[in-house]
This record gives C-alpha cells, sequence and structure tokens, in this order.
C-alpha cells in the first residue's frame, strides 16, 4: 500500500468559500493509502510547500496529491517541491477543486461532495503511477537562417558570433534583401548600401556562416535541437569555385533583361549579378533568357571567361543540413499595383511603388540620383505621395497597418526636395505614425523644412492626362476638394509577406496568420518563437517593420537560438504513449493516427516503435490501438478505471 | 462645399504667401494643424474662421480667401495662441501679416469718421491708439 | 530710491486714479518715481510686423531720450506701455542690422542706441524687488476680510519673453494681496483677455469676455476685482453696466487698480475720481470700512 499525503488548499476563499475544505479533510482522513492529510490557506506559498517537504520527509510519502487550483499554474511549484526533497515528480499530482469546482459551483454541500470526489479520484492514480525520468535528447548546436534580407542577415552574425555554426539560405544570388535596395533610411538619412554592405561582407567572411545563395528549402524533418533540413541548390550554369567575379561574361553577354533589382527602370544582362556589391559577388545565368538555352547558339559568356567557369550543364543539386534551429527571415514583397484597379493597376507609368522611388532616388540607382519619372526621364515639379495604399482597408485589400510607409514616405518627400528644390511635394494621408526615436521629429522637418504639404485624406481617383497623372482627393483638415496635376505619383502600397511563406511554413509547421505573415507563440511575450519549438522569426517575415525593428528581432530571435544550444541536452516530458511489446501485433494502426510522425513499424520486430521525443502524449494512439498495447504513461487504463471507480462508488 | 481647390507648388508659394511670411516672419508649414490655437482663442466665437484654419489655407496656398475673412480683424493680439502652440509658431503675428497686407494695399479697415463723438470722447486714448494701430497703416 | 517713470497716453486721463495711487503707495514704500522729462506714445500695440521699422520708432525713442536723462531703469504703471516698449528694446537687441538701421534713421547727433541701456520693468516686478513681505509690513492690516479677484490679462504674461511671472499660472498679484491681509480669489479667467480694443470696433467681443470674466469671479466669492491695465479697466467696468441693461440678473463687480486697493488700505484716501468708475466701488470699501 502506498503512503500517500493529500494536501488540501484553501486558496483564501477562493475554494474554501464554496467548498467546505475541513469536512472534505474529515471524510478523506480514512480513505485507504492516505497517510497524511492536511488543509492550508495558500498551499503554493513557501510555508505550504514547506508543509509538503516536511511531510514526505517526515513520513517517508511516496505519493502526493494537492488538491488546489488547475495544474496549468502550478503542477510545476508542487511537483518541484517533491522533487526537491527525492519524491518522484510524476508521483506528485494535482486534484484540481477550483476551476473544476469551487468557481463553477454556488451550492457548498454539493461543490464539497464533489471536491471530496475529484481527490479520491487522484489518489487512485497516484497509487498507480510510475516513477518516471524526463526523456533526454542530445542537441545539434548549429543553426539555420532562412533569408538573407538585414533580419536574417543579422541573425546569423549574431549567433555565428556566439560560437555556433549557421547555414545561411538566401533564395536570391545575393543576400542584402530590400535594404540594398534602398537609397538612404530614415530617420537620419544614412546611405542604405553603406551601412549594408558592411555587415554583407562580414556574414561572406565569417568561418562560421555556410552562405547557400541562389537556395531554396524543400523539405524540414526532425523536431526541435534536431532538425534535418533538405536545400534545393539552384544551377547556376557558372562555377562559383571557378568564378573570381571579374565580371566579363556580364559586360559582354548580349541579352539584355528588365532588372528585378532595379524595379525594371534598367536592364541587366541574362548572365548577372543583381547589383555591384552583391554578396557572393558571383553571377548567376538565367537560363529563360539565355540565348544559348533559348536556341543552342551563342555561348559568348563561356568563349570569354578566363577561368572556364560557365558550365551549361549544371543541374539543380540537393544538400542536406542538420540544424538544431532555424530562423524565418524571409521578409517582404509589395502589394503589386495590378491589384490596385482604383490607382491605375500598374498601367499608368508615372505610377510607381515606393521601392522603385527608392531606386529612382539612388544615386547608384538608373538615373545616377537624379529624378527623373520613368514616362519620358523629365524631372517631375509635382510630386504627389499617396499612403495606405492597400492598407489599413479591410473592404478592398487588407486591415492592418503596414508600418513603414508613413516614414519612409516622408524621407521620399524629403528626398525629392532636396533634389529639386523648386518642386513641391504632396502627401495624401490618413494618419502620420511617427512612433519610433526621432521619427516624429523627422516628420515635423519634413513639413516644416521642405514645406511637404500633408493632405489629410484618401486620394480617390487619379487618372492620365496631358502627360500628367490627375489626383483627386480630399483635405478632410480644410474640408476642401483638391485636385493635383502630378508629374509623378508613388503609391505606398501594403508590405505583404514574401511570396512562398505559405510553402514554406507548412514545412516548417509554423502558422500564418490572417494576413499571411508568420504567427508568433504570444503576440507580448513570445514575439520572436513560432509555436514550433525551435523555430524562431524575424524581420517583416513575421508582420511589417522597419529596419531598426528587424534588426532587432533578428537579435532577440538569435539570442533564443543561443540560449537553445547552452544547454547540453533537451528534455522532453515522459508523459509519453509507449507500446507494450507483448501485446502489439504489429498492426500498425496507430502509425497513421499518430499527428507527429512518432510511431514507426518494425518489420523484423513485428512491432511498432516510438521516437519518444517525437511524442506529445496526445494520446491517439491509446484511443485507437485495438490490442491495448500503446498505452499512456501514467494515464494507463488501469489507472483511468480506477479513478472512475473511486468517484462512482 | 466651397470650391475645389487646384493645388500647384505657385499657388502654394504665390507673391503674397511670400509678403506675409516676411511680414511676420512665421513658417506656416510648421503648423501640424492640432487646433490648440482656436481652442484658447478668447475671439473665436467671432470668427468666421478660426485661427488654425487660417494656418491651413495658407499651407494650401489660399491667401485671398483668409484675406477675405474677418478673422484678423477679430483677432484680439492677445497672443494666447502664441503662447500655447506647441509648435512655437506666433499665430498673433501671422494675423498682423494679413492684416497689414491688406493695409498696404491703401485698405483702411477702420474709419475714425464713423465713430459717433461722444463715444469717442468716452473711449480711453490706449483703445482708440491700440484700434488705429491695428486698423490702419 | 528713484526710478524714471513713463506714463503713456491714459494715465494722464482715464487712469488718473492709477498714476495717482500708484505714485502715492510708490512714495510710502520708499520710491521716487520721477516721470521722464520727454516722452512719446509707445502705440499701445507693440508692433508684431518683422519688415516695417518704422513701427518701432516711437517706443524706441523714448527709451534714448530715457538713456539721455541718464536713466538706466523706467517703470511703467500701464500694462501695455511695459508690454510695447519692452519688446520694443528686446526687438532691436536681437538684431545688429536694425540697429543700424534705426539709429541712422534717428535724430541727427543722437548717440546710436543698442536696446539694452535702459531696462522696462512694471510695477509688479518693482513689488518684488521691494519685498512682498515689505509691502504687507507698511501697508497691510489685519481684520480686512476683503475677497479680491486679481485680474492679469495679456500684457504682463505674454508673450514669454517678457512675462513677469509664470505665464501660464502666475501668483505675484495673489502674493501681494495676501500680504496686505486682503484674499485673493482663485477663478479660472484670470490671465484671458479681456476682448482689448475691440471695444472700439467689435464691442460684442468684449461684452462676451467680461460676462466670462466678471462671473467667474463672482461665483468664486470675489467683492472686487483689481486690475494694472487702463484697458482691461475700461473694458470690464464699463461694459458690466451695459450688460446689466440688457440682463437684470447680471451681478455687477467692482474693479479697481490694485494700487487704488493698496493706497485705500495704507490709510491714503486722496487721490480718487470715482466719476472715473461704472461700476460703483465706494459701497464695498465702505463696508469694509477702508472708505
Ligand atoms: C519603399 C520602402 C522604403 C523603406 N525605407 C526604409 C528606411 O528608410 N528605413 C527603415 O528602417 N526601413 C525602411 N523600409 C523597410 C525595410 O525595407 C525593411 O524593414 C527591411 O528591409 C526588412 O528586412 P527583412 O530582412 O525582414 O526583409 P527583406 O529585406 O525582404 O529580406 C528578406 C530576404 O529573404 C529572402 N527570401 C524570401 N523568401 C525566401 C525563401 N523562401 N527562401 C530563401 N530566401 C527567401 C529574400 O530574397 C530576401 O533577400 C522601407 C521599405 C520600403 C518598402
Ligand atoms: S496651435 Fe500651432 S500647430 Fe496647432 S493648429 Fe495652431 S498654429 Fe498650428
Ligand atoms: S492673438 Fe488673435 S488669434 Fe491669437 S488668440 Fe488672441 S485673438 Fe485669437
Amino acid at each position: 500500500m502506498r503512503k500517500i499525503g493529500v494536501f488540501v488548499c484553501h486558496c483564501g476563499i477562493n475554494i474554501a468559500g464554496t467548498v467546505d475544505v475541513k469536512a472534505v479533510v474529515d471524510l478523506l482522513k480514512d480513505y485507504p493509502g492516505v497517510a497524511y492529510i492536511q488543509d492550508y490557506k495558500y498551499m503554493c506559498s513557501d510555508p505550504g510547500q514547506n508543509l509538503i517537504k516536511t511531510k514526505i520527509k517526515e513520513l517517508n510519502l511516496d505519493g502526493v496529491v494537492v488538491a488546489a487550483c488547475s495544474p496549468t499554474l502550478h503542477e510545476a511549484t508542487f511537483r518541484g517541491a517533491s522533487e526537491s526533497v527525492g519524491l518522484n515528480p510524476y508521483r506528485t499530482e494535482i486534484a484540481n477543486i477550483r476551476e473544476q469546482c469551487s468557481w463553477v459551483h454556488h451550492d457548498k454541500a454539493a461543490a464539497t461532495a464533489k471536491a471530496q470526489l475529484i481527490i479520491k479520484a487522484a489518489i487512485e492514480k497516484v497509487k498507480l503511477d510510475e516513477e518516471l525520468q524526463p526523456v533526454k535528447v542530445p542537441i545539434t548546436r548549429r543553426a539555420m537562417v532562412i533569408g538573407g534580407g538585414i533580419a536574417g542577415i543579422q541573425a546569423a552574425l549574431s549567433i555565428a558570433n556566439s560560437g555556433y555554426e549557421v547555414v545561411l539560405v538566401e533564395r536570391q544570388s545575393s543576400i542584402g534583401g530590400h535594404m540594398a535596395q534602398l537609397s538612404e533610411t530614415f530617420p537620419t538619412l544614412d546611405c542604405s548600401q553603406c551601412i549594408l554592405t558592411p555587415k554583407m561582407v562580414e556574414v561572406a567572411q565569417h568561418h562560421k556562416i555556410k552562405l547557400l545563395a541562389y537556395a531554396t528549402v524543400e523539405d524540414v524533418s526532425g523536431f526541435v535541437g534536431n532538425f534535418k533540413v533538405k536545400i534545393k541548390q539552384k544551377a547556376r550554369y557558372v562555377d562559383w569555385d571557378k568564378c573570381t567575379g571579374c565580371g566579363i561574361c556580364m559586360e559582354k553577354c548580349p541579352v539584355k533583361v528588365p532588372s528585378e533589382f532595379d524595379e525594371e527602370l534598367a536592364n541587366r544582362k541574362a548572365i548577372y549579378t543583381p547589383f555591384p556589391q552583391a554578396v557572393p559577388n558571383k553571377p548567376v545565368l538565367d537560363s529563360a533568357h539565355c540565348t544559348y538555352f533559348k536556341t543552342g547558339k551563342c555561348q559568348i559568356c563561356k568563349k570569354l571567361c578566363p577561368f572556364d567557369a560557365i558550365d551549361y550543364t549544371q543541374t539543380d543539386t540537393f544538400i542536406e543540413e542538420d540544424v538544431g534551429a532555424i530562423v524565418v527571415a524571409t521578409g517582404y514583397e509589395l502589394y503589386s499595383l495590378k491589384s490596385l484597379p482604383e490607382y491605375g493597376g500598374g498601367k499608368i507609368v508615372d505610377v510607381i511603388d515606393g521601392l522603385t522611388f527608392e531606386r529612382i532616388l539612388s544615386a547608384s540607382g538608373p538615373y545616377g540620383g537624379i529624378v527623373r519619372r520613368p514616362s519620358d526621364g523629365q524631372v517631375p515639379r509635382e510630386v504627389v505621395f499617396i499612403k495606405c495604399v492597400g492598407s489599413r482597408d479591410p473592404e478592398n485589400h487588407f486591415p492592418y497597418c503596414s508600418k513603414v510607409c508613413c516614414m519612409y514616405t516622408t524621407k521620399h518627400a524629403m528626398l525629392y526636395k532636396h533634389r529639386v528644390p523648386e518642386g513641391q511635394a504632396y502627401v495624401f494621408y490618413m494618419d502620420v505614425r511617427a512612433d519610433g526615436k526621432g521619427y516624429e521629429e523627422f516628420y515635423q522637418r519634413a513639413a516644416t523644412e521642405d514645406q511637404v504639404v500633408y493632405l489629410r485624406g484618401k486620394v480617390a481617383k487619379l487618372y492620365r492626362e496631358n502627360g500628367k497623372v490627375v489626383v483627386t482627393g480630399i483635405d478632410t483638415l480644410s474640408n476642401r476638394m483638391i485636385e493635383i496635376k502630378a508629374d509623378l505619383v508613388v503609391l505606398a502600397s501594403a508590405i505583404r509577406p514574401a511570396a512562398g511563406i505559405t510553402e514554406l511554413a507548412k514545412l516548417l509547421k509554423i502558422g500564418i496568420d490572417q494576413n499571411g505573415f508568420l504567427t508568433e507563440a504570444h503576440p507580448k511575450l513570445r514575439p520572436v518563437e513560432s509555436l514550433t519549438a525551435g523555430v524562431y522569426l524575424a524581420g517583416c517575415a513575421q508582420a511589417p517593420r522597419d529596419i531598426p525593428d528587424a534588426v532587432a528581432q533578428a537579435a532577440g530571435a538569435a539570442a533564443m537560438v543561443t540560449t537553445l544550444f547552452a544547454r547540453d541536452y533537451l528534455y522532453h516530458e515522459p508523459i509519453i504513449a509507449g507500446v507494450n511489446t507483448d501485446l502489439c501485433s504489429g498492426c500498425g494502426i496507430c502509425v497513421g493516427v499518430c499527428p507527429y510522425a512518432a510511431r514507426s513499424l518494425n518489420r523484423s520486430k513485428g512491432v511498432v516503435e516510438v521516437n519518444e521525443i517525437l511524442c506529445e502524449g496526445c494520446g491517439a494512439c491509446v484511443a485507437a490501438c485495438p490490442s491495448g498495447a500503446a498505452q499512456q504513461k501514467n494515464l494507463t487504463d488501469e489507472q483511468i478505471h480506477q479513478m472512475i471507480k473511486a468517484i462512482l462508488t | 462645399m466651397a470650391e475645389k481647390i487646384i493645388l500647384t507648388h505657385q499657388k502654394i508659394n504665390g507673391p503674397d504667401a511670400e509678403v506675409i511670411h516676411e511680414i511676420s516672419g512665421v513658417n506656416v508649414f510648421a503648423c501640424y494643424q492640432c487646433g490648440n490655437c482656436s481652442a484658447t482663442c478668447p475671439a473665436v466665437d467671432f470668427m468666421d474662421i478660426p485661427p488654425h484654419q487660417i494656418m491651413r489655407n495658407l499651407q494650401l496656398g489660399l491667401v485671398n480667401e483668409v484675406l477675405n475673412t474677418k478673422t484678423p480683424w477679430i483677432c484680439l493680439a492677445c497672443l494666447s495662441c502664441s503662447v500655447k502652440c506647441p509648435r512655437s509658431l506666433d499665430i498673433a503675428r501671422v494675423m498682423e501679416g494679413c492684416r497689414n497686407l491688406i493695409l498696404r494695399r491703401k485698405y483702411e479697415y477702420f474709419n475714425i469718421h464713423t465713430l459717433d463723438s461722444e463715444t469717442r470722447l468716452k473711449l480711453p486714448p490706449i483703445a482708440l491708439i491700440a484700434n488705429f494701430r491695428k486698423n490702419l497703416l | 530710491m528713484e526710478i524714471g517713470y513713463y506714463p503713456g497716453c491714459t494715465l494722464k486721463t482715464s487712469a488718473r486714479n492709477f498714476e495717482r495711487t500708484a505714485l502715492a503707495v510708490l512714495e510710502l514704500l520708499g520710491i521716487k518715481a520721477v516721470e521722464l522729462s520727454e516722452w512719446y506714445c509707445c502705440g499701445v500695440n507693440f508692433s508684431q510686423v518683422q519688415d516695417n521699422l518704422m513701427l518701432q520708432l516711437a517706443p524706441l525713442r523714448t527709451l534714448m531720450k530715457a538713456r539721455d536723462s541718464g536713466f538706466t531703469r523706467i517703470l511703467t504703471l500701464c500694462t501695455m506701455c511695459y508690454n510695447t516698449l519692452r519688446r520694443a528694446s528686446l526687438f532691436l537687441q536681437a538684431d545688429e542690422e536694425r540697429q543700424r538701421i534705426i539709429n541712422d534713421f534717428m535724430d541727427r547727433g543722437a548717440a546710436s542706441y543698442r536696446g539694452d541701456e535702459v531696462t522696462v520693468i512694471d510695477l509688479l516686478t518693482l513689488f518684488r524687488e521691494i519685498g512682498i513681505s515689505e509691502i504687507g509690513h507698511k501697508i497691510g492690516r489685519s481684520g480686512i476680510d476683503l475677497k479680491v479677484a486679481p485680474y492679469y490679462g495679456c500684457m504682463l504674461l505674454r508673450p514669454r519673453e517678457v512675462a513677469v511671472d509664470d505665464a501660464s499660472d502666475p501668483t505675484i498679484m495673489e502674493e501681494v494681496l495676501q500680504s496686505v491681509g486682503c484674499q485673493p480669489v482663485a477663478y479660472p479667467m484670470r490671465i484671458e483677455c479681456c476682448g482689448s480694443y475691440q471695444i472700439v470696433n467689435e464691442p460684442a467681443v468684449v461684452w462676451q469676455r467680461t460676462r466670462l470674466i466678471v462671473e467667474s469671479a463672482r461665483q468664486n466669492g470675489a467683492e472686487v476685482m483689481v486690475v494694472l491695465c487702463p484697458l482691461c479697466h475700461y473694458n470690464l467696468d464699463s461694459v458690466q453696466l451695459e450688460i446689466q441693461r440688457t440682463d437684470s440678473r447680471f451681478q455687477t463687480l467692482p474693479v479697481l487698480y490694485l494700487t487704488q486697493l493698496l493706497a485705500l488700505l495704507a490709510g491714503i484716501g486722496e487721490g480718487n475720481d470715482w466719476s472715473l468708475h461704472s461700476v460703483d466701488p465706494r459701497p464695498i470699501l465702505k463696508a469694509k470700512g477702508l472708505l
């Protein structure tokens, strides 16, 4: 017979107000197996815990029932108390007489009777509880970062600088992401590339970072501490081991393709690097546009390459990497103007999006930093900026705020005025959200010093007329309709998650919110974790944000990774479903029902085996097993029967 | 509803706007339309448009509309607005600028002969001189 | 102590009560206010125009004359004079180009003026210098249960550069009143504008303001109101009778210059021409034993 201690908590009046605690103690003191029973005002307090500890030692108890609040709150507390005096923690059970009893009843007599039954059931469970040990798993101390924008770069550098290896997977041929496209950055107006490229170079030179550019994630298996990731290295048709990045091929290639990096304002070649400071600074060959791939002729690059690096026979290859943690930093893309018929649907050449304007402003951009409009190359004199295009519009587009547009539009208007002092910048806005450090001052500077005219209202309509774009809106501050014949219109279109995020999220088994961004584990307290252990989030993949926030979040995600890596082992709850091999017939039904792929059939032995790390103890297999071979530890059929019996008799 | 505004750089930076800027020394573009000036103005009930609207209209280059309102003439030069403005704009000076722009066009807002002699004698000199100062050039 | 004194246009006429009682009180406090031998109208309202220096000539010429007469400080009683003269000096001090143009224009032979040679001060600042407790000591009386609403108006407090006290929460008048044994009344409208020169063109503004200010003081228990500006006095006092004519429920409140009250407390009975008051203050003053 077990020697069980029962400790009944009053929880102030939370329990004692509805349950007659003294009566419960009285009724149960002679219950079989109960060696000691006592009530106390607050069992979770230090004196309460000390009472439990003292009695375990004094009376040599081998099981404990704490009748108190929900196990989600204090199970860990009481199991910890037991463990500290040498009692196996899995021999301490909670009888929930608060949420499941006192809080939901008024009738004191009935509640008291029910509390007693709940405690009896718990006593019966403890009687059959085994001593369990947490499952221990080693950790692969190596991380993967998916996406090489500023967030991914920061995460990779932070982890690598803590001494751990990082595999950085970027689907473009260069890292840098959107920040590489920006001209100057708010609110300090420092040159984007000037502050970004040193970090890109640091990644390239870091001996702990393995950079896989022009690569994508194809499959992910495993679990926290032990992921296996299959990566596709897309065919580059250039042998990067031989290539020195001399650039002769790009110079001589006769094929011109609109440059994605320059938002199609300029051309690149069929063999190209997206921009001169690319990292890695080696070209890839775009087979969809290459004349050789289309017609079998040309081969100019191959003939001219001094290092014989061109290899038309390359194919996609697959690589497998073992990592313990993954940071997802796949960033954003802009909502396509094609989806915005109210603003020309992308058909009016002089109606452009923010990134296109960044390229126009950029000193290394297609116009050498001279502000010209795309249609005729004229310097625009009247420029209208429209904010909240697609954002904050639940009816037609997206309900959320894209967060960065207020500031980049302010920046755009300001930079435009710096380049074209005799021009006029107008901003149509619904609010100016300037919540970062120095942002409000930045906005006020644009209005005050650069005389940017802020018009409060949404533009209803714009159309092309006589080489101008006519913009009509209202200014709700003056209650006047406004018409502007603009030379150029810049739309701050919504920030959207990068294409392919849904598929990637599925591979990683992480959630996506109603707007398509990755879901964090808790919006306030766990903002850089996903709900899947070992997978962390950084940058615009989770929600629109600016560079300082993306960097901070990336550093936070990296800190979570290194915290994980600081441990020798991961421990896993031992409440898992085992297999009684004597009973198992090897039918394999359970293998199919397990949602965590924890069960597999060992054909040679003819029985099912369990991967204890993967098993989450959900019990699906237990219910499915026709022979009763699948049993949940410390929740066996026998235990459940005894508990029911205690309640019914 | 008032007439639609066709905005241009020229309109916003027109010569009259320039003159008001010169007379007052105030950069109206710094105003962020919080409305504090109007909220504090003791004479606002008597104005046809409140002070912050004067600022808004000047930002939009609607100088003529501003000059056609009674507001600058109702202004008491009490400086309540100027002390309250979070952007430290001297709105009272803008009012003075508007008055002066008109007065400089040889228009006298006030004619002493319209006062009957009894009133004239009753009023203290301080009231009359202050009035001349604001309404005549 | 001797100090230069600039009267301004109204103190010799409708604000005689202010000048006479102020000079008498100052004498009692040991200050001899010597009227400038030559002075001009200050213009009343400081011109806020930035591009026309002509409008600053009148106040600046007065200050130059004061300097030439050997004064380094001059006192103004009228708050509008204070405001205009003080701001004119600051305006000149702020810019050397302005100084050059103004001095070029001034009378031949006059020594040039920078704006900081003569300091303009107001009565309350002078009181603070003398010492509030000293004033209480020399003038105060105990046992006078008079509830007084101090009214600041605009010109002592705005703009901030010339404010004689905290621009949004001044206390100096209250301190003076307390020290001489009166009960200062706290009321929200004490720094609101009275309507100023609109008494000429748009008297409705002044009517509205006066009603607001007087009722606010009354509701908070005031028995008299004290002011330091002849225009405020005229507006707040004379308009009350007109308001009462259209609304008999309106309760009037006598308005005095602060110095009238101080003089009476000090036992100086002469100097007051009661016909210059619209709301007769004598009944309440008699009731309190001050007349
Ligand atoms: C017009 C405009 C102007 C801006 N100006 C400023 C500014 O002045 N200051 C400021 O602070 N912020 C500014 N921002 C915001 C700034 O661009 C972002 O905060 C920042 O770029 C976010 O970085 P990121 O790494 O999260 O995303 P990204 O820059 O989008 O990087 C994501 C990277 O992941 C890669 N990737 C995506 N999917 C995959 C995949 N499945 N597998 C592998 N790789 C993948 C992409 O190729 C890309 O390289 C601006 C934004 C816009 C639109
Ligand atoms: S108080 Fe200043 S900022 Fe606010 S509306 Fe008036 S002028 Fe503009
Ligand atoms: S100065 Fe004129 S506009 Fe400003 S608060 Fe006074 S009356 Fe109103």
